[in-house]
């Protein structure tokens, strides 16, 4: 009898434990923009990973027989002015995207976490000199800094994540700063201190672990941002390069000449690219409203 | 406040020492030499004089810091030095630009604050209504959607629209006419590049208004204006709008500032040759002394941008002239 009780014994206990079904409609019901941006979200992230199944042909591959072919049943979204289907780029473009954008963001936030926290605990003149030059470089609007900074760099996948990764530092390191600012207070970094440890130890074990929710903010709230970037310098032709599929080099191989006898070359690259930022912006602010109730009516 | 004014002015210098520091250090952090790169980029093989000449005229075999201060001298004297691409003054080169750009962003600005503002208060008003959530995913989807695509989809409606209503196709006029000598002309052309980029910067200045003005209408003279019976409409223009205004006129200063990078992309959709155009241009053609010139311009209006919201802020509200 005794294993017929165990049942019961965990009934009594089911109501308290939430199944993870229950824990997900309940945060669906408090934040359902944030679950369907986090559906988005997932949605790229998957035709990331499996481009080269879902798309029907190879990005690069021109088919001369067929410029410009309007969507139909052999190219779903119609093909390029150079016989590309657009639905395989989009989807080989995702790929770009999501690692692009998901690169810069965790680099750039990494970066200015470390010299967020480290400003906070030195302090002093470290830390004036430190706000100072991040004030200047917030300065300039991203994209202004993202291409002086391709402008030195040069362009193309790798040196395009370096651009848009730099300007993203001073933009974490200034909030993951304040909230260091006090963490520095507590009295396990004093503890910590009085024991000994190394400045290195203290930031990175101590410190670093405790402002993990400014820095989640940051990164999720980069990642969108980081595709916009990306597509708007790829559409000025200096970020991704040709062959790369990009969904911001889509539209700019002549997508305006193409606007009126093609619409499809010009639309559905946009539209992928406002699906995603979409999705991504509205991912991060659900992350926002839960890890930071502070933060919720800016 | 004359105080204020001058407290103001002194601090606007450090940071354009700074970003004056920042931009020519960067761009001296080339791996190689700018002449390397501007005669490599011609593609053929370059000699070894060409190279020196070269880095004769620009003056780059002399000391770092020789360079940094003779560049930085000649902001004082008005000398900003020559565009490697083209060998123009920069400044007449920028100055032949200046003037559409100018107009692109006050009309942009204008374009934000006629959209964001009623709207912004409609959606604070009706909060948590359908009117709310059209409002916020207007201006979601505003911050999602790249204002080059934008710009496309506009030029797309545009020959699509004509060519159902005329029945041939109308494109905006390509040539730049100032605004004195044909207005309609000039709105013809400018009007669409202003509407693309001042509906992106409106979200924001929405999502600012909306929240200022739910703060502002559960303060208690909100509540003492309704008890003593005023229309819902006097509230919300008279007492609580006047209120709510400055967190959006800070935003809407600092937007006007970041709108040069909203150009960039912006100019290019419509092919005009505006300051952004000019960068892009400079960026691809390693023309670093006309970047250099740009960035700096950029920090200069973002700088004199701030200034004039801080003094419009203070102006408004007399706690931070005193303060």
């Amino acid at each position: 009898m005794a294993i017929s009780e165990l049942p019961t014994s965990v009934e009594t206990a089911a109501p308290r434990r939430r199944t993870a079904w229950q824990q997900f409609k309940r945060v669906a019901r408090r934040q359902p923009l944030g679950v369907a941006g986090g559906a988005i979200v997932i949605l790229m992230i998957l035709m990331a990973i499996f481009a080269d199944v879902i798309a029907p042909y190879d990005p690069t591959a021109m088919n001369y027989s067929a410029f410009t072919a309007p969507p139909g049943t052999e190219f779903w979204l119609g093909t390029d002015q150079m016989g590309r289907d657009v639905f395989s780029r989009i989807v080989h473009g995702a790929r770009t995207a999501v690692f692009v954008g998901f690169v810069a963001s965790i680099v750039g936030a990494g970066i200015g976490l470390v010299l967020g926290v480290g400003s906070a605990y030195f302090g002093g003149k470290i830390d004036l000199v430190f706000q100072r030059v991040m004030d200047i470089f917030m300065s300039f609007p991203l994209i202004i800094m993202a291409l002086a900074m391709v402008a030195i760099f040069g362009t193309g996948v790798d040196k395009v994540i370096v651009a848009i990764t730099i300007p993203f530092i001073p933009r974490c390191a200034r909030v993951v700063r304040s909230t260091a600012l006090s963490v520095r207070e507590m009295p396990y970094v004093d503890a910590a201190r009085s024991i000994g440890y190394s400045h290195t130890r203290i930031i990175l074990r101590h410190m670093v672990p405790n402002v993990m929710a400014p820095f989640l903010i940051m990164i999720t709230a980069f990642v969108g941002q980081a595709i916009l970037l990306e597509a708007s310098l790829s559409y000025l032709g200096l970020g991704v390069q040709e062959p790369t599929p990009a969904w911001g080099l889509m539209l700019q191989g002549g997508a305006e000449l193409y606007a009126e006898s093609a619409p499809w070359v010009a639309i559905f690259p946009g539209l992928a690219i406002t699906l995603a930022v979409f999705g991504f912006n509205l991912f991060g602010d659900a992350v926002r409203d839960m890890l930071d109730p502070k933060l919720r009516s800016q | 406040m004359h105080q204020y004014i001058i407290k103001r002015i002194l601090m606007m210098i450090p940071t354009l020492f700074g970003a004056a520091v920042l931009v020519f250090f960067l761009m001296r952090a080339i791996p190689g030499d700018v002449c390397e790169l501007r005669l490599a980029g011609t593609g053929a093989t370059f000699d070894p004089d060409a190279l020196r000449i070269c880095q004769q005229e620009l003056g780059l075999n002399e000391p770092i810091f020789l360079q940094f201060f003779s560049w930085i001298g000649g902001f004082f004297v008005g000398d900003f030095g020559t565009s490697m691409w083209t060998n123009q003054p920069i400044v007449s080169e920028i100055s032949l630009r200046f003037q559409v750009s100018m107009q692109i962003a006050l009309m942009a600005t204008l374009v934000s604050i006629v959209i964001s503002i009623p709207m912004g208060i409609i959606s604070a008003v009706k909060r948590n209504t359908w009117v709310d959530y059209c409002v916020r995913g207007f201006s979601i989807a505003g911050i999602a959607m790249p204002s080059f695509w934008l710009g496309i989809l506009i030029i797309l409606g545009l020959l699509v629209g004509s060519q159902a209503l005329y029945g041939e196709p109308w494109m905006p006029p390509i040539n730049y006419v100032p605004i004195w000598v044909d207005p309609a002309e000039n709105l013809a052309m400018l009007i669409w590049p202003a509407l693309a980029t001042g509906y992106r910067y409106s979200a924001v200045a929405t999502r600012m208004t909306r929240s200022a003005m739910l703060e502002v209408l559960r303060e208690d003279y909100v509540r003492t204006a309704r008890a003593k019976g005023l229309v819902e409409s006097v509230i919300v223009n008279r007492h609580a709008l006047k209120n709510a205004l400055l967190p959006v006129v800070t935003v809407i200063g600092i937007e006007f500032a970041f709108l040069m990078g909203g150009l960039v992309v912006t100019e290019q959709v419509f092919n005009l040759n505006g300051l952004g155009k000019l960068f892009v241009e400079s960026v691809s053609n390693h023309d670093y002394t006309m970047t250099q010139a740009l960035v700096m311009l950029v920090a200069l209006i973002f700088v004199l941008t701030n200034f004039v919201v801080d003094l419009f802020y203070a102006w408004l509200d007399p706690r931070i002239r005193y303060s």
